[in-house]
C-alpha cells in the first residue's frame, strides 16, 4: 500500500547514484540490488543475489582496499538485521569512506511482505550511532537524500549511515546480472586489475 | 580461571611462520573472531605495517569482507576457531559464486583431549563443513609441518582460487586447560 509521506525507492537511488562519478555501488540482495540496476547498469555496481546479511561487510573490504574510492551500499532493512553486527566492525574500523544506506519499507518485500523488526522496535539509525559511526541518520526527504548523495563524495568524513523510510509499494522488478564472477571482475577491471 | 598448556615448553614459534608465509603472500586484510590459539598471530598482524586486523562480532562477516577486499584489489585471510566454521556455512556460498581467493586458518577445538563436551559436536563436523561446502581442507598436527602446509595453502588459495582452509590442530596449538 502506497503512502504519501513515504519516499520512493526507484528515486531515492537514482538520485544517489545521478552524480555517481567513481562510486562503487553495492546492493544488497533483495529488491534494493534491483534499484541500482533499475538506475542503470554500471561496470562499479556490485549485485548480491545471496549472502544476506554480507552487504556491508563486503562494502567494508572493498572500502579498506580502495580507500581513494567513495564505496556506496545500498540495501534493505531485512539484509542488515541480518548483518547488524557489522556496524560494530564498522564502526571500529571507521573507514572515512563507506557510506550505507537502509531502505528501509518495514518488511521482508521479496517473500511476501511479512513485517520486520524495524516495523516497530529496532530503529536502525540508532544502532548504528551506537555502533560508533557518529555520522548517522534518519533520512525523510528527496532534499536530505541529495544532501547524503553529495556527502558520498567526501572521503574525509565517513562512515556515514542513512536510514530512509520508504513506500512498500511494489515496482517493476528490473533485474541485474546474476553471474557473480563476472560481477566482481567487471568491477575489478574497471579499477585497473588484470584477470589473475 | 583457565590457562593453556602448550605443546612445547617453550613459547611456540609456528604463529611467526604463518605470518612470513602471508607477509611473503601479500597479504593485506586479516579479520579474524579472537582464538587463544590465534592470539599470537593476531599480536603480529595488529603490529604489522601492511597488513590490518579487523576484529568481527562473528565469523561471515569475514567471508563478505574477504569477497569486497578482492573487488578492490587486496588479498585476505581469515582467522577463526572451528565453532566459527558453523557460523559461515551460509555466507561461504560467495566463495564459488564470485571465485575470489578465499584462505581461511582454524584453530581446532573438540578433538585430542578436549576439556569441554560443548565444543565437540562442532569440532567433530568442522571438515566435513568445509569440505561440502567447496573448501579443500589440509592439516597441520604439529610445528614443524607449519611452514609447509602454510606456503601449500596460500600458494593453492592465491595463486589457483582454490579455495583453502587450513586447520591447525588442538593436538599443535595444545588442549585448553581449565583449573578451579
Amino acid at each position: 500500500m502506497s503512502k504519501a509521506n513515504l519516499l520512493d525507492r526507484r528515486q531515492v537511488v537514482s538520485a544517489l547514484l545521478a552524480d555517481r562519478k567513481d562510486v562503487v555501488a553495492i546492493g544488497g540482495l533483495g529488491a534494493s540490488t534491483n534499484d541500482i540496476t533499475a538506475a542503470g547498469d554500471h561496470a562499479r555496481n556490485f549485485y548480491l543475489w545471496g549472502g544476506m546479511g554480507g552487504a556491508a561487510m563486503i562494502g567494508l573490504g572493498l572500502a579498506l582496499a580502495q580507500p581513494k574510492l567513495p564505496v556506496l551500499v545500498i540495501t534493505g532493512d531485512g539484509e542488515m538485521l541480518m548483518g547488524m553486527g557489522s556496524l560494530a566492525t564498522i564502526g571500529l574500523q571507521k573507514p572515512s569512506n563507506l557510506s550505507i544506506v537502509v531502505l528501509d519499507n518495514e518488511a521482508y518485500g521479496e517473500t511476501g511482505g511479512q513485517t520486520s523488526h524495524t516495523s516497530a522496535a529496532a530503529d536502525l539509525v540508532g544502532v548504528a550511532r551506537a555502533c560508533g559511526i557518529a555520522d548517522s541518520r534518519a533520512v525523510t526527504t528527496m532534499a536530505e537524500v541529495e544532501a547524503f548523495a553529495k556527502a558520498v563524495h567526501d572521503l574525509s568524513a565517513g562512515p556515514r549511515f542513512a536510514n530512509l523510510k520508504i513506500d512498500s509499494a511494489s515496482v517493476e522488478r528490473i533485474l541485474p546480472s546474476r553471474d557473480g564472477t563476472y560481477i566482481v571482475n567487471r568491477i575489478r577491471g574497471d579499477l585497473g586489475f588484470q584477470p589473475i | 580461571m583457565h590457562a593453556r598448556a602448550d605443546a612445547s615448553d617453550t613459547a611456540p614459534n609456528w604463529p611467526d611462520d604463518i605470518f612470513a608465509t602471508l607477509e611473503r603472500f601479500d597479504v593485506r586484510q586479516v579479520p579474524y573472531v579472537p582464538d587463544a590459539g590465534h592470539s599470537k598471530l593476531i599480536q603480529r598482524v595488529l603490529a604489522s605495517s601492511t597488513m590490518r586486523g579487523i576484529p568481527l562480532t562473528t565469523e561471515e562477516e569475514g567471508v563478505a569482507l574477504l569477497a569486497g577486499a578482492w573487488t578492490g584489489g587486496q588479498r585476505g585471510v581469515l582467522l577463526m576457531q572451528s565453532s566459527g566454521v558453523g557460523n559461515c556455512i551460509n555466507m561461504l556460498s560467495l566463495i564459488p559464486i564470485l571465485r575470489f581467493p578465499f584462505l581461511t586458518l582454524v584453530t581446532m577445538r573438540g578433538e585430542w583431549g578436549e576439556f569441554n563436551p560443548w565444543q565437540v559436536p562442532m569440532g567433530s563436523t568442522t571438515q566435513g563443513v568445509l569440505e561440502l561446502s567447496g573448501i579443500k581442507v589440509l592439516r597441520a598436527s604439529n610445528a614443524a609441518e607449519v611452514p609447509a602446509v602454510l606456503e601449500a595453502a596460500a600458494a593453492q588459495a592465491y595463486n589457483a582460487l582454490t579455495p583453502t582452509a587450513v586447520l591447525l590442530s588442538q593436538r599443535l596449538i595444545g588442549a585448553k586447560v581449565f583449573t578451579k
